[in-house]
């Protein structure tokens, strides 16, 4: 890699051994993928959840955290992916004091690098929404999908090492959808159903995510006569950077990369259409179906809920009870949880008997551990992100639209 | 003399180890026990299988972006696969690989390696050559 004076200067160690860290492990990532340089970046995400961190992630945090102050202080705005852990909840879904004391541990590290605890996987909704153009080191799939795609900004995945990286170094090897060669869309899907709420847009990133499968596939999806709001956007990349490791997608006249269907490709030769219809949305929700079994726990999240989707369980659990043998969380970020508390979402989820967790995403949340202690295997969600990833927890996962999982909370079983 | 395959250059340290092979992709958060060392999502063609000190060839890298710190705190624990082969990585695997110091290739010449490689093959992955041999066949 071509390195300028400053970057040279942090391999050197001329800026403290936080820094020289940084630098030499993004050239080792750089070279792996014959990144040319380095771009500099606006802002960093890091994904750095303590149940992946682990005991041995949370040391080394700490150990950049007892450098002095101008060696460890990140350079650039620096901000979190959700938590392992809220402090407010975590008793009341039996989560262990061992994983609180190891969070509390984490955060104070992230806190003296001057990384700030935003704790949310919505800051394209709520923090600094990016723009287009504006090269990012983001760390959490759909953060990185839903900014490249919907904004127009350029980050590959950043784990929470390299994301940190960046935060430090103030710049990225300049590789992958930094590139424009990369963001040229490769595949091409036309939907004949459109999507009517959140769950079906996420099955639509399930089934276009399933096709495509590469990270370095960028699928474009036609056929929409009028543009998905944030909320549907945000579960549809979701779903697709969780089922097809993709990490951009064009929507002809919705994307700002692609007013037309020519530009998606960047004015190569446009691939023949696979079509997507009502029967592939049915055989996709077919696929996780469990009609009349026991519901254990109803789960809002993946992606966190905005203040619009807040607005939307209340509205539809308040004045029910939820069931006595089941369960029901709702995630959102801090901010939204202030917003969903001053104007009494929270209560209205609480007082049927629901759990709104703020800072968390469910799935990052020792979901093994949760499940074991309150007994739960039956999740039913409309997150088909979840679905997708929480089998591995030893969940059996259901994916529903919001309504039909308060009314399953609600009577206990899947109606 | 043995088979040699040739790949992009890589991460990591030369190591050599027995090989399990699968047509499937990989997510250090999704499709592990990491407590216990086996693949644990049902789907998954390894699903039960234990990875402790195995090579494992597979397709490509899922989401997942947690399997960045996850190498590197399964690495910690002995409870770690000695090294990962792909056919592609994708962004996330690459850079756990870096943190954790773990020997990673993808990118062949001769094409997806999880058809070249069979389970139980005896491996030697040199990432700064780019060469990956397979010690027990010709």
């Amino acid at each position: 890699m071509q390195l300028a004076d400053e970057e040279k200067a942090m391999l050197a160690g001329a800026q403290g051994p936080a820094r020289q860290w940084a630098i030499k492990h993004q050239i080792a990532v750089g070279e792996f993928f014959d990144a040319p340089d380095f771009v500099a970046v606006g802002q960093a995400h890091i994904m750095a959840d303590t149940e992946s961190l682990g005991e041995a992630g949370v040391a080394w945090l700490e150990e950049l955290a007892r450098l002095p102050e101008q060696h460890r202080r990140v350079r650039i705005p620096t901000i979190t992916d959700p938590r392992g852990l809220d402090f407010d909840s975590y008793k009341r879904l039996r989560q262990t004091e061992a994983m609180a004391g190891l969070e509390a541990r984490a955060i104070a590290a992230f806190e003296a690098l001057g990384v700030l605890m935003t704790n949310t996987c919505i800051n394209y909704q709520t923090i600094l929404p990016p723009v287009r153009g504006e090269h990012l080191a983001f760390g959490d799939t759909g953060v990185v999908i839903y900014s490249n795609s919907v904004m127009g900004a350029r980050s590959n995945f950043e784990g929470g090492p390299s994301a940190l990286s960046a935060g430090l170094t103030g710049r990225t090897p300049r590789y992958g959808y930094h590139l424009d060669a990369h963001r040229a869309g490769t595949r091409h899907f036309e939907l004949r159903h459109r999507p009517r709420d959140l769950a079906d847009w996420g099955a639509l990133g399930g089934i276009v995510g399933k096709a495509t499968n590469s990270y370095w596939e960028v699928p474009v999806v036609t056929g929409l006569s009028a543009a998905p709001n944030s909320d549907e956007l945000k579960h549809f990349g979701a779903a697709l950077a969780s089922f097809g490791s993709v990490a951009l997608f064009h929507i002809p006249g919705v994307t700002p990369e692609a007013p037309t269907v020519a530009d998606a490709f960047q004015g190569r030769a446009v691939p023949a259409a696979a079509p997507i219809g009502k029967s592939d949305f049915d055989a996709f929700f077919a696929g996780y179906a469990a009609g009349g079994d026991k519901v254990d726990v109803v789960v809002f999240a993946a992606p966190q809920l905005s203040l619009v989707e807040m607005q939307q369980v209340a509205g539809l659990i308040g004045g029910k009870r939820i069931h006595p043998g089941t369960s029901l969380i709702v995630t959102t970020s801090p901010e939204i949880k202030f917003a969903a508390d001053r104007m009494g979402l929270t209560k209205t989820i609480e007082g049927a008997g629901g759990i709104v967790a703020a800072g968390v995403c469910f799935y990052q949340s020792y979901a093994r551990e949760m499940a074991e202690a309150n007994g739960w295997q039956r999740l039913l969600t409309n997150s088909a992100k979840l679905v997708n990833i929480i089998a591995g927890y030893g969940y059996k996962p259901t994916l529903a639209t919001m309504e039909k999982c308060i009314d399953s909370a609600v009577a206990g079983k899947i109606v | 003399m043995p088979i040699v395959l040739k790949c992009h250059t890589g991460i990591g340290p030369t190591v050599t180890g027995t090989a399990l092979v699968a047509a499937d992709n990989f997510s250090a958060r999704y499709d592990l026990n990491r407590l216990q060392g086996t693949f644990s999502r049902p789907a998954h063609k390894l699903y039960g299988e234990s990875y402790l000190d195995r090579i494992l060839v597979l397709q490509t890298a899922k989401g997942g972006v947690a399997s960045a710190w996850m190498l590197r705190e399964m690495t910690a624990r002995g409870m770690a696969p000695k090294a990962i082969i792909f056919d592609r990585t994708n962004t996330i695997l690459a850079q756990g690989a870096a943190f954790a110091e773990m020997t990673m290739v993808d990118r062949f010449e001769q094409g997806d390696p999880t058809a070249l490689i069979r389970t139980g093959d005896e491996l030697k992955i040199e990432p700064d050559k780019g060469l990956v041999t397979i010690l027990n066949r010709d």
